[in-house]
C-alpha cells in the first residue's frame, strides 16, 4: 500500500509514539493551485480537507506530499474551475477510490453503528441520569448501623477532647 | 505486607539501571546494540541521542516501565499514612502491572539485542523526532498514562477491601489530578510539535495515535470531576471506581493501538502479531479481571447523600455523561475503520468531518455546563435562585456574543457563534463565582482566603474558554494559500505582504538544506523576517519541511517552502493562523490548574492513624 520513497508525515505522528521507520526520499508536489475568486478558493480548500490521500497514512489532500495527492488536487482544482458541484466531485472520486477517499463516511447500513452510537449512548446516559436523580431525590436518609454509631460517638468524643 | 515498599524501591533501582545502560549506549555510540544502531547516528546532537532512547518501540516501552516504577515508588513513599492493607494491595496491583510490561519487554521488545558485527554508524533518529518538544513529549505523556495506573490500583485495592471511605477518595484525588495534568501537558506538546514540525500548520488531526492519548484524557477528566463529588458529598463512589478502571483500560488500549502496528494496517498486524497479541491479552485480563471484581464488589459500596434534580451533583453527572459519550464517539471513530477492515467489509476513512459533526457539539454543550455547574449549589437549588445567580453572566455573554458576531460577521459559522457564546459564558460565570466568594469573605482582602482548589477549578475552566476561542478562531478565520513565488515576488494573505527575497544553502550537524528568506510587511511597516527551510537528512535519505513562524498572541504567520519550480521560483505555503497560541495557552492553564489543585493544603494534612479510620483492615 505504501508507496516507496515517499515521506509520510502523518506516519511521523505515529513514530512519535511508535517510531515506525520512515522511508523517505524526494518529495513530489506541492503545486501552487488556487483561485482568485474567494468563494471558489474556499470551496476548493474545504474539499481538500474532506478528502483523503488514499496512499498515505491518514493525511488529507490538503496536507500530503504524495504524488497521487498532487494529481488529485489538480483534478479537484479542475473540477471546481468547471463549476461542478461538491457532490459531483466526490462521486467522481468515490467511483475511482471507493468510500475510503471520504473523511466523512457516508451514512449507509455499514456505518449506522458509527454514526448512531453516540446519539444512542447520549440518550441512554440521559435516561440513567434521570433514573439516578429520581432515586436520589427520594432516597430516605440512611440510618447508621450499630457499628457506625459507636464509631461516630468515638469520633465525636475524640473531637471534643481535641477541642478542649 | 511490608515487603511491598522495599520491592518497589528495588524495582525502581533496577529499571533505572536498565534505562541508564541504554542511555549510555546511545551517548557512547554503541552500535553493536541493534536498537541504538536503528535510532541514532554518531553525528546526532547529544540531546537527541538521549531523546532517541525513547524514539523507538523498545526504548519507549522501557521508558514506560521506568515511569511505572517511578509512580510505584512515589506511591510507596507517600502512602505511609494509608491503612497498611490498602497500601499493600495498591502496591501489589501496581507490581502486577509492572510484571506484565516487564514480561512484554523481555519476551517481545528487548532494547538490548545485539547486532554483530556492529555497523560503522547508525541509521539515525527519525528527523521528525529531532525536536525539543518531541524529546520531552513521550516522558510527559507516559507520566500521565501510567499515572492512571496508580488510581486504577487504588480502586482495585478498595474493591478488594469492599469498602471505600472518604479517606480513600481524598487520598486518590491528587493522584488522579497529577496523572491528568501530565497527560494534558503531553497532549499539548504533541499538538504543538505537529503544528510546527509536520510542516502543514495543523494542530490536531484526529489521528488514531492522537485519539489514543485523548481518550484517557476525556475519561480522566470525568474521573477528576466525579472524585470531587465523591469527596464533597459521598456520592458517585462506585462510579468513581468504574471510571478509574475505564481510564486505565483506555490507556492500555492506547498502548495496544500504538504498539501493535494495527494502525498502519490490519494486515501488517496479522503478519507479525506477537506484540499486539501480548498487549491485547494483557488488556483483556486487566479489563475482564477488574470489571469482574467490580461487578462482585461494587454493590457493597454505599453512596450517601441525596440530591435534587437541580443540584451541582446532577450537573456533574451530566458532565460525566457528556464526557463519556464524547470519549465513546472518539473510541468508535478510531476503531470502526479497523473493525470494518478486519471483517472484510471494506475500507472507510473516519476523519475530522466526522469528529466535527459528532464530538464538537457534545463539547459545546459541556461548555455550557462548565459555566452553570460551579454556580449551582450542592444538594438542591431552586430555579429562581439559579436564575438570579446567572442573570448577569447570561446577559453579558449574550451581548458580547452579539457584538462579536457583528464585528466578525464575515465568515462566522453557526458553530463559531456558539463557541463565542460559550467562551463568554465561561469567562463571565467564573467572574461571578469569584465575586460571590469574595463577598462572603469581605471584599478583595478575601482573595487570599479562597482555597487554591477553587482557584484551580476556575483557572481550568478559563483554560477551556481560552481553548475554545483559539480552536474556533483558527478553524473559522484561518487562511492558507499555496502560491508560486520567484525571487522578489510577493503575495498578500490577511493583509500581510510576504515577499520572497532569495534562497541559500545551509549546513546542519546531520543535514544539508535550503533556506528561504522572506520579509513580511503590513501597511508598509516591517513585521518579521522568516527563514523556512527544506532539509535533507542523508542517513535516512529523508527530506523535511521546517516552516518559519512569526508567533504572536493574536496571530501566527506561517511560511513553508514547497517545491522548487522553474526559473528560481518556489511553491510556497503561506498561512495566517489567528489566535492559535490560545489553543495551547488554554491547555497550559488547565495543566497549571491541576498543579494548583494538588497544592491545596488539605491533601498535605496527614490522615491520623487510628483504628477507627480504616475498618476495612483485617476483614
Amino acid at each position: 500500500m505504501l508507496m516507496k520513497g515517499q515521506i509520510y508525515r502523518k506516519q511521523a505522528i505515529l513514530s512519535a509514539f511508535v517510531a515506525l521507520i520512515v522511508v523517505a526520499a524526494p518529495v513530489a508536489g506541492l503545486e501552487p493551485l488556487g483561485f482568485d475568486d474567494p468563494a471558489r478558493q474556499a470551496r476548493y480548500e474545504a474539499l481538500l480537507h474532506q478528502l483523503r490521500c488514499v496512499v498515505c497514512q491518514n493525511q488529507s489532500l490538503a496536507s500530503s506530499d504524495a504524488g497521487l495527492a498532487g494529481d488529485l488536487r489538480q483534478r479537484v482544482h479542475q473540477m471546481v474551475a468547471e463549476d461542478q458541484t461538491n457532490d459531483a466531485i466526490k462521486t467522481h472520486l468515490i467511483e475511482r477510490y471507493g468510500d475510503f477517499v471520504l473523511y466523512r463516511p457516508p451514512v449507509t447500513a455499514r456505518t449506522y453503528v458509527l454514526w448512531f452510537s453516540a446519539p444512542v449512548l447520549l440518550l441512554a446516559g440521559i435516561i440513567v441520569l434521570a433514573v439516578t436523580v429520581h432515586r436520589r431525590h427520594h432516597l430516605p436518609p440512611r440510618r447508621l448501623d450499630a457499628n457506625e454509631r459507636t464509631q461516630l460517638r468515638r469520633v465525636l468524643s475524640d473531637h471534643r477532647n481535641d477541642v478542649s | 505486607m511490608l515487603a511491598a515498599s522495599p520491592a518497589a524501591a528495588g524495582q525502581f533501582i533496577f529499571v533505572a539501571l536498565a534505562l541508564g545502560c541504554l542511555t549510555h549506549a546511545f551517548i557512547a555510540d554503541d552500535f553493536s546494540v541493534r536498537y541504538v544502531a536503528e535510532n541514532a547516528n554518531s553525528n546526532l546532537p547529544v540531546m537527541y541521542k538521549v531523546a532517541a532512547v525513547w524514539g523507538g518501540h523498545e526504548g519507549s516501552m522501557l521508558l514506560w516501565v521506568f515511569v511505572l516504577a517511578g509512580w510505584t515508588l512515589a506511591m510507596a513513599g507517600f502512602s505511609r499514612s494509608l491503612p497498611s492493607v490498602l497500601r499493600a494491595r495498591t502496591l501489589g496491583v501496581l507490581g502486577l502491572i509492572s510484571v506484565g510490561f516487564l514480561l512484554f519487554i523481555l519476551l517481545t521488545s528487548s532494547p538490548f539485542d545485539r547486532l554483530l558485527p556492529a555497523p560503522a554508524d547508525g541509521q539515525d533518529l527519525n528527523p521528525l523526532l529531532q525536536d525539543p518538544a518531541m524529546a520531552i513529549h513521550p516522558p510527559m505523556l507516559y507520566v500521565g498514562y501510567v499515572g492512571f495506573a496508580v488510581v486504577f490500583s487504588l480502586a482495585v485495592a478498595a474493591l478488594m477491601g469492599g469498602r471505600m471511605d472518604s479517606a480513600w477518595v481524598r487520598w486518590s484525588r491528587p493522584w488522579a489530578t497529577v496523572a491528568w495534568l501530565f497527560l494534558t501537558i503531553g497532549i499539548l506538546l504533541g499538538s504543538f510539535w505537529a503544528y510546527y514540525e509536520l510542516g502543514w500548520g495543523g494542530w490536531w488531526f484526529w489521528d488514531p495515535v492522537e485519539n489514543a492519548s485523548f481518550m484517557p484524557w476525556l475519561a480522566g477528566t470525568a474521573l477528576i470531576h466525579s472524585l470531587a463529588v465523591a469527596e464533597k458529598r459521598g456520592s458517585f463512589k462506585a462510579w468513581v471506581v468504574l471510571l478509574a478502571i475505564m481510564t486505565f483500560s483506555l490507556s492500555l488500549l492506547g498502548a495496544f493501538l500504538v504498539r501493535s502496528g494495527v494502525l498502519t494496517s490490519v494486515h501488517s498486524f496479522a503478519s507479525d502479531p506477537a506484540r499486539g497479541v501480548f498487549i491485547l491479552g494483557f488488556l483483556s485480563v486487566t479489563v475482564v479481571g477488574s470489571l469482574t471484581l467490580y461487578a462482585w464488589r461494587a454493590p457493597a459500596i454505599r453512596n450517601v447523600g441525596t440530591f435534587a434534580l437541580l443540584s451541582r451533583e446532577t450537573l456533574l453527572m451530566a458532565n460525566n455523561v457528556l464526557l463519556m459519550v464524547a470519549c465513546a464517539s472518539v473510541l468508535i471513530g478510531t476503531l470502526y475503520p479497523l473493525a470494518m477492515e478486519a471483517l472484510g467489509l471494506g475500507r472507510i476513512s473516519v476523519g475530522p468531518p466526522y469528529f466535527n459533526a459528532v464530538f464538537v457539539p457534545l463539547m459545546l454543550v459541556l461548555a455550557g455546563l462548565i459555566g452553570l455547574g460551579p454556580l449551582t449549589s450542592w444538594r438542591r437549588m431552586t430555579p429562581t435562585n439559579l436564575a438570579h445567580r446567572i442573570r448577569w453572566a447570561l446577559l453579558v455573554s449574550l451581548t458580547a456574543t452579539g457584538v462579536l458576531i457583528a464585528v466578525y460577521w464575515n465568515g462566522t459559522t453557526l458553530g463559531m457563534a456558539v463557541g463565542m457564546f460559550m467562551a463568554c459564558w465561561i469567562i463571565t460565570t467564573v467572574a461571578v463565582n469569584i465575586r460571590s466568594r469574595l463577598q462572603l469573605r469581605g471584599g478583595l482582602r478575601g482573595l487570599a482566603a479562597i482555597s487554591p482548589s477553587v482557584y484551580a477549578m476556575n483557572l481550568a475552566h478559563l483554560g477551556m474558554a481560552v481553548f475554545i476561542i483559539g480552536a474556533g478562531a483558527v478553524e473559522t478565520y484561518g487562511i492558507e494559500r499555496t502560491v508560486r513565488l520567484g525571487p522578489g515576488d510577493s503575495a498578500t494573505v490577511a493583509g500581510y505582504r510576504f515577499t520572497f527575497q532569495d534562497v541559500r544553502d545551509v549546513q546542519g550537524p546531520n543535514y544539508t538544506g535550503t533556506q528561504g528568506y522572506f520579509t513580511v510587511t503590513q501597511g508598509g511597516g516591517p513585521v518579521a523576517d522568516l527563514l523556512p527551510e527544506k532539509r535533507n537528512y542523508p542517513v535516512r535519505r529523508s527530506s523535511m519541511t521546517e516552516p518559519a513562524i512569526d508567533a504572536g498572541l493574536f496571530r501566527d504567520l506561517f511560511v513553508a517552502l514547497g517545491e522548487p519550480l522553474d526559473e528560481g521560483a518556489w511553491s510556497v505555503r503561506l498561512q495566517y493562523k489567528p489566535m492559535i497560541r490560545w489553543i495551547w495557552g488554554g491547555a497550559l492553564m488547565m495543566a497549571l490548574a491541576g498543579l494548583l489543585a494538588v497544592a491545596d493544603r488539605r491533601y498535605r494534612v496527614r490522615i491520623k492513624q487510628s483504628p477507627t479510620m480504616h475498618p476495612s483492615e483485617g476483614t
